[in-house]
């Protein structure tokens, strides 16, 4: 279970977020939701440490915990960006891999296992080889949640899936964030699509532009 | 015929110092390039302001002066080089600051993107400058850099102001010599040599990054 305690963040003296209570339970799909500029995406960068908020607390199954600064194996939230940032120069498959050699150091032929049964389950078992130039958008961001995977989160976080793909591939983003579900994951979905966020979601969150100083 | 077999050895032999000259300035200046445009593009303002000292001096003066400062000058203060040391160490420090801008170009070409998704992968900063940054920097430099190793080969003649006996001060001394204008056909023949064996090579190292895009 995720939780947020009174989170705010600002940026000079424009508060973006203004004490926000939030919780996701375990193996659940929480959409956040609103209009651009609302501060999603600044909600998600704080989830997933790349903003530092200015108050509040974090807490994972009751441990505080504070993304920006937590650097151990524990407590990893995953993030599936918008526009995937796969590392273009490796393969799917040292995509995959690179972090779980080096920051979990497990051996190259655990770490290519564990790749490759996610890529089959994914649906990219004939990818492993391929660059990411080579690949659809559907397939990057496939490559992308299997990357965030293979560091076995806490919390799988998705930032605008749905964007960057061709509207007709909205229902199978839907299949495998319901995949991911059905096996457990407790995953967090920023998205401007009302209709997408209604069909994954058990819960909504609602982020309001925020006109308070 | 015969006078072009007469003059060639010591031709060839100062073509052996033009590519000494030229090796050992790109295996001095390339690491320390790298190193000075991290250094460029840290967040330590005392560093930054150093190397941007040194990078404006170096590109600020004309390498003939440089040498001439660090064969004649340095000794005034106790600091001693051998020509042919004097004129490497001059080589490296000039060779060097045109690097750092070039990779500092490269580095800031990388998406931010990128870094983040490293991040929430937990790789650390120098994992990620190794396996993902320095990569992508190689490729994007890679023209650039092949420009200033062809202006080496040439550049490497100015070492004879500090009486190094290079090509193109071999064809000098027989021209003056022999009153003929063939030694230094030969050496302009030599020069192209040269640079055609660096484009080539040049262009294999391209060829060998085009694996991705």
């Amino acid at each position: 279970m995720l939780e947020l305690k009174n989170i705010t963040k600002s940026f000079g003296d424009k508060t973006i977020i203004n004490k926000l209570n939030l919780t996701v339970k375990d193996g659940e799909i929480l959409s956040i939701v609103g209009p651009s500029g609302a501060g999603k995406t600044t909600l998600l960068r704080c989830i997933t440490g790349l903003e530092k908020v200015n108050a509040g607390e974090f807490f994972i199954d009751g441990q505080a915990f504070d993304p920006y600064t937590n650097r151990t194996n524990e407590s990893v939230i995953g993030v599936v960006f918008q526009n995937f940032e796969l590392f273009p120069n490796l393969t799917v498959m040292q995509n995959i891999t690179l972090a779980p050699t080096m920051v979990l150091k497990q051996s190259q032929a655990e770490a290519q296992k564990q790749a490759n049964e996610l890529l089959t389950r994914l649906a990219l078992a004939d990818h492993a080889d391929q660059y990411p130039y080579e690949l659809s958008g559907g397939q990057k961001q496939r490559v992308a949640i299997a990357r965030a995977l293979a560091m076995k989160p806490n919390v799988l976080c998705y930032d605008e899936p749905t964007s960057a793909l061709d509207p007709n591939l909205r229902q199978e983003v839907e299949k495998l964030i319901m995949g991911l579900k059905a096996d457990g994951m407790t995953q967090i979905v920023v998205t401007h699509d009302l209709t997408f966020a209604e069909n994954i979601a058990d819960e909504m969150f609602h982020v309001e532009p925020n006109n308070s100083k | 015929m015969h006078y072009i077999l007469e003059i060639l050895p010591s031709l060839v032999a100062g073509a052996g110092m033009t590519l000494k000259i030229f090796i050992w300035t790109l295996i001095g200046s390339l690491p320390l390039g790298l190193v000075v445009s991290l250094g460029l593009i840290s967040n330590f303002k005392p560093l930054q302001w150093l190397l941007h000292f040194y990078v404006w001096l170096m590109r600020g003066t004309p390498l003939l002066l440089q040498l001439i400062f660090v064969f004649y000058g340095l000794p005034l203060v106790g600091i001693v080089f051998p020509r042919y040391y004097a004129a490497l160490f001059a080589f490296i420090l000039n060779y060097a600051a045109y690097f750092a801008e070039i990779f500092r170009g490269g580095l800031q070409s990388i998406d931010d993107g990128q870094y983040e998704s490293a991040r929430v992968l937990r790789l650390s900063y120098g994992q990620t400058i190794r396996k993902i940054v320095i990569p992508q920097v190689i490729k994007i430099v890679l023209p650039s850099v092949g420009n200033e190793v062809i202006n080496l080969v040439k550049d490497s003649s100015l070492v004879y102001v500090i009486g190094l006996g290079d090509l193109l001060r071999a064809g000098n001394v027989a021209t003056a010599r022999d009153v003929t204008l063939v030694p230094l056909v030969l050496v302009g023949v030599i020069y192209l040599l040269l640079t055609a064996v660096t484009t080539f090579i040049l262009g294999r190292i391209e060829k060998h990054y085009s694996y991705w895009k």
